[in-house]
């Protein structure tokens, strides 16, 4: 700890010393200066006249977004199942596929090294690309739909739980695996008495996590066609119907609260 | 004991629900729902014949990506994203710490507390392409509509995180300074800041990755970034020109990926 002495000979302590305060403002300089270099950029590529006029969009906004219209809650009931089944199934599947994947990229359990290395590629190329884009990529190939957004949100699912996945089956206690194939069990007994029983908690909490983000996830899919009470939130809104829009979004926000609630009980008592 | 009186009944793994009902119940519950949702899942297969042609074509573009014939469109959305995705997270940052010390209840009175908690529920509750739309309606289509989602978004992220970590610090440095007679700014400056410091930069560089990954899709409704070079290939059902996109977004995700990884690991 640096204790600076003047000259008169007071001491005084202080966090850092001189050259890390030096660093430490050099890396506050550069940081802003990129930043202003971007602030610049933003604002050369902004129509201000637009920007100046936003209160006054808003406040129109507002004024045609309340009082909700109720009644058009009626017709909201089949896309708001259909919207969690896109997330229940797509988390189904995201599992399903998930599993193999972390087997194959956790390093206690992995084949070979080349396979991890495939096994760490999938979940990066899943990973990498949201719910959205793989939902616009496979409405392009199968058409809007249901299947669409289950696929898009499975999909952007695997990289998630497999990598969660696979560092629980890194973390497990080696010795009850060695128990088991000391008495002779096959390698099917091993996983499924020595891996599957110390894992099998961390599963059912990712299990439920992701399927409460699926949730979220999939209320915007049908923004791009994909299915849901996203392709409600598109047609009210390209149709100008905000007291609409605003019925919607008390929906999602019941159902996320609803999801997150679940979620949160559910791996509490995992625990 | 001899082998013969080990024979009898095997043992068996139990059950992971031990009441029978209970677990049965559950089985048909689970059965049940499948079969439901798979009857509303109404698929036109037909169409998904079709659609294996495209599928087809859309490899192939992944073979030979074209980085060039729109490269100038692909070029300013990269940017946008990129300039978009460093504003953001500036001003996110900024204006979410005092969210942050308002919904830790250990520094701030319950008004207050109920107060951010709210804001900080609302603003992670609505995904950003949602929030991006409303943004677009209010100040136009371009990259500061995006800037702004983003920002806004990383309030509430940032927020809830960080609250949870200033509720979780030792209040022994925090007291000490108190005791020797520090003023409130003193005691957050010394007791508090140094405290939550590590992981409050591991979040905002977690937080920086995930922008730059969802400035690519709010694009999608005019934000700005490169979602809506993405949109216009794929609905020219250009996959060539959007494979290239796809490599470009997946690499610079890897590269942030593993730079905040980096980051992360250095700092805590």
């Amino acid at each position: 700890m640096p204790v600076l002495q003047a000259a008169s000979g007071a001491r005084t302590w202080r966090q850092r010393d001189r050259r890390r305060t030096l660093l430490s403002y050099l890396g506050w300089l550069i940081g802003l200066i990129v930043l202003a270099i971007c602030v610049r950029f933003i604002a050369g590529s902004t129509l201000w006249f637009f920007v100046w006029d936003a209160p006054r969009q808003a406040a129109a906004l507002v004024d045609r977004m309340f009082p909700p219209d109720l009644s058009y809650l009626a017709r909201l009931w089949a896309p708001i199942w259909d919207t969690i089944n896109i997330a229940t199934l797509g988390t189904l599947m995201a599992l399903a596929i998930s599993v193999p994947v972390a087997f194959m990229a956790a390093r206690n359990t992995t084949p070979h090294p080349a396979v991890r290395q495939f096994a760490l590629l999938i979940m990066v190329t899943s990973r990498s690309v949201s719910a959205l884009i793989w939902a616009l990529l496979l409405v392009s190939i199968l058409g809007p739909g249901l299947l669409a957004g289950i696929l898009a949100v499975g999909l952007r699912s695997i990289g998630f739980c497999s990598k969660l996945l696979f560092e629980a089956i890194e973390e497990i206690d080696p010795k009850p695996l060695e128990a088991l194939s000391s008495t002779g069990a096959s390698g099917s007994q091993v996983v499924g008495y020595g891996i599957v029983p110390q894992v099998a908690p961390a599963f059912a909490g990712i299990s439920v996590y992701r399927w409460d983000i699926n949730i979220r996830e999939s209320t915007v899919v049908g923004l791009v066609g994909a299915g849901g009470i996203g392709l409600q939130l598109d047609a009210s809104i390209d149709s100008l119907r905000w007291a609409q829009v605003t019925t919607i979004f008390v929906l999602i926000l019941v159902l996320v609260v609803i999801a997150e609630w679940v979620s949160a009980r559910v791996r509490a008592a995992i625990r | 004991m001899t082998a013969q009186s080990l024979k009898g009944r095997p043992w068996r793994k139990r059950p992971t629900i031990a009441n029978p009902y209970v677990r049965w119940a559950a089985i048909l519950a689970a059965v049940t729902y499948l079969v439901l949702a798979g009857s509303t899942l109404d698929v036109d297969w037909a169409r998904v014949a079709r659609g294996l042609d495209r599928a087809r074509s859309m490899f192939a573009g992944f073979m030979q990506p074209d980085f060039t014939s729109r490269w100038s469109a692909i070029r300013t959305g990269i940017l946008e994203s990129l300039t978009m995705t460093v504003v953001a997270t500036a001003l996110g940052i900024v204006l979410s710490v005092p969210f942050a010390c308002g919904a830790a209840r250990i520094i701030s009175p319950t008004p207050i507390y109920l107060l951010c908690r709210a804001v900080i529920a609302v603003t992670r509750s609505f995904q950003e392409i949602v929030i991006a739309i409303f943004f677009v309606v209010m100040i136009g289509f371009g990259p500061l509509a995006g800037a702004l989602t983003l920002a806004f978004a990383t309030i509430g992220f940032l927020g809830k995180l960080l609250a949870e970590d200033i509720e979780d610090i030792d209040p022994r440095p925090l007291e000490a300074i108190r005791a020797t007679g520090g003023s409130w700014l003193q005691s957050m400056a010394y007791g508090v800041v140094p405290q939550i410091a590590p992981r409050f930069v591991g979040l905002s560089v977690y937080r920086l990755d995930i922008n730059f990954r969802e400035s690519s899709v709010i694009g999608i409704v005019g934000a700005g970034g490169i979602g809506a070079a993405l949109n216009t290939a794929i609905s020219r059902y250009e996959y060539d020109v959007t494979a290239a996109i796809l490599i470009i977004i997946v690499g610079l995700v890897f590269i942030a990926e593993y730079a905040s990884g980096v980051i992360r690991k250095r700092v805590q």
